[in-house]
């Protein structure tokens, strides 16, 4: 049961966006997130909202999968219209009144915007990065995107070499709880039935058991990879050097003139279609 | 002027290359009255040596099967041969170099280990990376070689350990015989002279075993690597050329398998078994029946079984 938990939940295809270079995407997806922040005319957020869509559709990735994705979080969304509604003050007169509540149609309008932004962050950063790339992926290009920091002190490849560990040892972990669980409830642990309180202590057996064996696994592969001439990225060299590949330029033009849209709506056509904000 | 130097250099790698051959007979791992011990805890009182002035020579090329009960000190051994240890007391040379020496630089250090590979007992504890390949490619990534290189090299090694199909799953979707082959192939990938192998057919499934057991002979046949193979199966010591046994950190029995599992006596003393042909010949021998028990072979103990059973009938 607990084997069926993916991380990272990386759909594996073939668009232009699997194929598109890690490093690449990192970039296109913070250029992303700062684009949809410069958004602020309402024809803007329309605009965001139509390529965001044509980000779903490049990256074949199935809509329903990213409504999956965004239920979690329909609730912060809700609950930060929520506020905006109150809080913000207009200049008309209050649509509706009660005491010291009032709604202006700035309220609502910033709300609905403020769910819409939220939205489109979460489904845009799913599409470019999480469900496109493979974990492994991910790490190898974060490490080559930073690489520059190592200049300045900062562990680059060590936190990439953590990355890689954890992904490697998560299933053999899950395996492993799993078997100590089974070993558990055939000496007569129940881990499904009691309080919230009487489950967590149910779960101790498991962990102790399961912290003790990660331990010894740490201090093997330790070994292990000193037998194997690690010594940090002192002198290492990678097998798989990333490649920008025509994709990755036909992506970059895309965003970029997604980003020059947005600019170009700020400054010209602001007024059109504007409750403003 | 040039030319002339670089054919005096040349002619001296050659004559290296020629005094190489002539010294086959010096080994290529000599242990000189190694002792060793772990560190203690601060406050607490130092531990008994886990070895006591070993000495053992070891020959290029040759398949040793290393046998002691639990706690001899076999893994010690082997981690002092590959660097990861430093003897308290003696000397450890590889090829004619002495790995013990303070003057070792760190380079020097990794080239030892390069030379000198070992696959551990759990295979799930030393693969490091979550696609096949790219864990096969760590080892030459660490040693600073050019991709293409790696790529060949990675090939090449997943080809030696027949997981070539393998190549682009993720561990955890191996059975624990193709784990631990991929755990060689990562050996091999740095191409290693010697390979210790610590118990790393304990954990495998009778498949599993003779797969790896099929993979270690290969590369000592075959590829000419110098084999350590720590076992606790007698069957598989049997397979070596020459078994070792380590008692309470020192060298107990030391020869041809024959030799060493003619002496069942000794190694029950010591808490082992003889191989199982061994044990039933010497059984019969025990209960007068004059069979030659040295052969370790199964057929040929068939055969010879059969020769009893024919003359006793006579
Ligand atoms: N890191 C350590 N610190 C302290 N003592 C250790 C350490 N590792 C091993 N020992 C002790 O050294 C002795 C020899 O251990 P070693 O692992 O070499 O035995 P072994 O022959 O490989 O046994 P096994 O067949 O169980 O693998 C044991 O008594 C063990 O308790
Ligand atoms: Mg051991």
């Amino acid at each position: 049961m607990l084997k069926d938990i993916t991380l990272g939940q990386f759909f594996p295809g073939n668009s232009a966006l699997h194929k598109a270079d890690p490093r690449m995407k990192i970039i296109l997806t913070m250029l992303y997130i700062v684009f949809v922040f410069l958004a602020k005319a309402t024809l803007s957020y329309i605009f965001v909202v139509f390529f965001t869509v044509v980000l779903v559709i490049i990256s074949k990735i199935k809509p329903v999968i990213i409504l999956k994705a965004l239920k979690p979080l329909i609730f912060i969304m809700i609950f930060t219209a929520f506020f905006n509604i109150f809080w913000t003050k207009g200049d008309s007169t209050p649509l509706f009144e009660y005491k010291f509540i009032k709604i202006y149609k700035e309220g609502i309008v910033f709300a609905v915007l403020m769910i819409v932004r939220i939205a489109c962050i979460l489904t845009g950063s799913c599409v470019l990065l999480t469900y496109t790339t493979s974990p492994i992926a991910l790490t190898d290009g974060l490490e080559q995107l930073l690489a520059p920091l190592k200049k300045i002190r900062v562990p680059v490849h060590e936190f990439a070499m953590m990355m890689t560990i954890a992904l490697r040892f998560i299933p053999t972990l899950i395996e492993e709880t799993d078997k100590i669980m089974n070993a558990q409830k055939a000496r007569g642990a129940d881990f499904n039935s009691g309080g919230l309180i009487k489950r967590a202590r149910a779960l101790l057996p498991v962990l102790i058991p399961l912290f003790a064996s990660s331990f010894r696994r740490a201090s093997e592969l330790a070994t292990a990879m000193e037998c194997r001439c690690y010594r940090g990225d002192k002198g290492r060299t990678r097998m798989t050097k990333l490649h920008y590949k025509p994709v990755d330029l036909f992506l970059l033009i895309l965003m970029v003139t997604f980003g020059v849209i947005i600019i170009v709506i700020n400054i010209y056509l602001i007024d059109i279609l504007n409750f403003s904000v | 002027m040039e030319n002339f130097e670089k054919s005096g250099i040349n002619s001296i790698t050659e004559n290296l290359k020629n005094t190489d051959i002539d010294e086959k007979k010096t080994p290529f791992i000599k242990i000189e009255n190694v002792s060793f011990s772990y560190d203690s805890d601060e406050d607490e009182a130092p531990l008994p040596p886990v070895l006591k002035d070993v000495s053992l020579e070891i020959k290029k090329g040759s398949f040793v099967a290393l046998l002691g009960h639990n706690g001899s000190g076999k893994s010690t051994l082997a981690k002092l041969i590959n660097l990861i240890l430093i003897p308290t007391k003696g000397k450890i040379y590889i090829d004619g170099t002495d790995i013990t020496s303070e003057s070792l630089t760190e380079d020097e250090m990794y080239g030892i280990r390069r030379r000198i590979g070992m696959v551990f007992q759990n295979p799930d504890n030393q693969l490091v990376a979550t696609v096949v390949e790219e864990d096969v490619a760590f080892g030459p990534e660490n040693l600073g070689i050019e991709p293409s290189e790696i790529r060949r090299r990675v090939d090449e090694a997943l080809q030696t350990v027949n997981m070539t199909q393998y190549k682009k799953h993720s561990p955890h979707q191996l059975s624990g015989g193709q784990k631990q082959r991929v755990a060689i192939a990562g050996i091999i990938a740095m191409l290693p002279e010697c390979i210790i192998f610590d118990e790393s057919t304990a954990m495998l499934d009778p498949g599993g075993r003779k797969d790896v057991m099929n993979t270690i002979e290969y590369l000592n046949r075959e590829k000419g690597i110098t084999v350590i193979h720590i076992t606790h199966n007698m069957d598989e010591a049997v397979r070596a050329d020459r078994v070792v046994v380590i008692n309470d950190g020192t060298i107990f029995l030391d020869g041809t398998p024959k030799e060493v599992f003619s002496k069942v006596q000794e190694l029950r003393t010591v808490g082992l078994d003889v191989p199982q042909v061994t044990e039933l010949f010497y059984e019969l021998n025990y209960r007068g029946i004059d069979v030659d028990f040295s052969e370790l072979d199964e057929k040929k103990c068939a055969e010879a079984l059969a020769n009893v059973i024919i003359q006793n009938r006579k």
